[in-house]
């Protein structure tokens, strides 16, 4: 059995986190990424990006080619199907053991597909890996009309590069809104209407009836009733963590792999990162699924650290998104509070439909962002997270935060330089 | 490699940094030919802010940890190890803003039609800090790595 210092398994952000983390601090302990997918690490955010036309193949890649070998990584090409945390070695699919001194789960997630007969045939994809990618791009030349299942973040994405490649696309959504956990019913209504406006028919209240076909989806019943003939599905309703490798073992899970704060999960040497993990959200100060690009980054390289024996805490991750569709750019993090707040919540909000500018704060008691919206202006949109994850009371200026050029010279004097205080020199004159 | 720190009680808002910091970043490197005849204008990677009296510049600290490096969805910004930059690979980013969602400074600079990000790059390849050497009242200064 070959043993290393740390074996990853999976290989994408965690596990480049993990590595880079790794190597800023080890330079020579012994690392292996178990990888089931039989390519170079890439990026899955990418898939719309890259069937946009946006990118070539090669930009898929997260990282540049030579990434292993000159982070002295021995990349194992195979699944990884039964963990021992007490002989501390995992198995792989061809039968290979694999011993670890410390160890990472760094399984992602899998994409949902709904109990909906059909869903099997041959023209339904996922958005989730290059796979899905390729398939789809296979399947577009004879396709005409594209329908999505799922209107959150994922199906959105899906839906604007369909119609960008020239099919009718229709969005089915559950709910009665578009991205309903995400942003509140203003910023949907602005999606909607980039979407509408497009030519993209949006369907809330709605989803999949019946599929008819023989092995491929000819048409689509709808919950309403009607048929909308279908030669590309695409299922966008979300992932769930991939936790299969932690099951049957001393490793608590709820939905996702448990770990503190230290990316440690319940059993010894064993961490966990990304969107496999149930994580520490700051904002709520819940544990749960972020399934979310920079948590995944982040929590692979707090991991790493800490595997490295420098203990190191993740306490800044929350939800949050960068999203554009059409000309409409949003970003949002924290929580996603609808309605006119009230209750514990002050809201500070203004929207201009014909602009299409939105931004919204909300605010708890004691005057601090715990979440926060902001469509059509983004620029600059990291400060608020910071004034999130500092706590900083905003009650003192809560109405410059809705000016466009907010920035820190609208934080009071002893706030400002006291958030810059490594960044600027003061007591010159 | 270090950063460039501002001193806000002298500086006096004259936005020169901005300016000279677009012709660093042009194709002429002239700042009449860069404003007046240069198709793309090059956006200021450096954001002096304004609330008078008070003004001061800043752009990226280039930060030992940092957040935009974390949330590149495509492997375009990274940490340069031997420079300690934080490189911002133009070629490689596809402007889903992940990083303007997670600079905590807000030195991500953003051009809305181009769908495009710029960042301080420490004037690579240049043999001077534009912003440093043309602030008329010495408000930026270059603090080498301790």
């Amino acid at each position: 059995m070959r043993a290393y210092d740390y074996v990853i398994v999976g290989n994408s952000a965690g596990a480049a986190g993990c590595i880079e983390g790794l190597r800023c601090v080890d330079k020579s302990g012994s690392i292996a990424v178990i990888a089931e997918e039989n390519r170079h690490i890439y990026s899955r955010a990418l898939v719309p990006y890259y069937l946009d036309g946006k990118i070539a193949g090669e930009k898929m890649y997260y990282r540049p080619a030579d990434f292993y070998k000159r982070a002295a990584v021995d990349l194992l090409e195979d699944k990884a199907v039964k963990l021992d945390t007490a002989l501390k070695r995992v198995e792989l699919a061809d039968g290979r053991l694999v011993g670890y001194g410390k160890l990472l789960l760094a399984t992602g997630g899998r994409p949902i597909f709904p109990p909906i007969p059909g869903l099997d045939k041959k023209n339904v994809f996922s958005f989730h890996s290059l796979d899905d990618a390729l398939g789809i791009e296979e399947t577009l030349p004879a396709a005409k009309n594209a329908v999505i299942l799922g209107g959150g973040v994922i199906g959105l994405m899906a839906a604007e590069v369909l119609h960008r490649k020239g099919l009718q696309v229709h969005v089915l959504e559950l709910a009665d809104r578009l991205l309903a956990p995400v942003i509140d019913e203003t910023a949907s209504a602005l999606v909607e209407k980039t979407f509408q406006e497009a030519g993209v028919e949006i369907n809330t209240r709605n989803t999949i009836e019946k599929i008819h076909g023989a092995d491929r989806v000819e048409n689509i019943t709808l919950r309403d009733g009607r048929t909308i003939p279908c030669d590309i599905l695409i299922v966008g309703v979300g992932v769930t963590p991939r936790v299969e490798l932690a099951e049957g073992t001393d490793i608590k899970i709820n939905r996702g792999i448990v770990v503190n704060r230290n990316m440690q999960t319940s059993a010894p040497d064993v961490y966990a990162c990304g969107d496999c993990a149930s994580t520490y959200n700051f904002v709520t100060g819940e544990t749960h699924p972020l399934p979310l690009w920079p948590n995944a980054y982040r929590g692979g390289r707090i991991a790493a650290f800490n595997m490295a024996g420098l203990e190191r805490e993740y306490t800044w991750g929350t939800s949050m998104n960068a999203m554009h569709f059409f000309d409409l750019n949003l970003i949002n993090a924290g929580l996603n509070i609808t309605g006119s707040g009230g209750g514990d919540w002050e809201i500070i909000a203004a929207v201009d439909e014909q602009q299409k500018t939105y931004r919204k704060f909300v605010l708890n008691r004691d005057g601090r962002i715990k979440g926060f919206v902001l469509a059509g202006q983004i620029a600059r949109a990291g400060i608020f997270l910071n004034l999130m994850r500092r706590e900083i009371d905003v009650r003192g200026f809560r109405q410059e935060l809705l000016s466009t050029s907010f920035g820190y010279s609208n934080l009071p004097d002893d706030m400002r330089w006291q958030l810059l205080e490594n960044e600027v020199i003061l007591g010159v004159v | 490699m270090g950063r460039v720190v501002a001193k806000p009680e002298v500086c006096i808002g004259c936005r020169l940094c901005e300016i000279w910091c677009s012709v660093a970043h042009s194709r002429s490197r002239n700042i009449i030919k860069t404003f007046l005849y240069e198709e793309k204008k090059p956006f200021p990677r450096v954001t002096v802010e304004e609330k008078l009296p008070l003004t001061f510049a800043i752009q990226c600290r280039h930060c030992a940890e940092p957040d935009c490096v974390a949330a590149c969805i495509g492997g375009a910004l990274f940490k340069d190890p031997a420079s300690g930059r934080v490189v911002h690979d133009r070629e490689k980013c596809v402007g889903c803003y992940s990083c303007v969602l997670t600079c905590p400074y807000g030195s991500i600079v953003v051009d809305p039609k181009r769908r495009e990000v710029f960042k301080c790059d420490l004037c690579a390849g240049l043999d001077e800090l534009y912003c440093v050497s043309h602030c008329p009242n010495e408000a930026l200064v270059y603090v080498p790595e301790e």
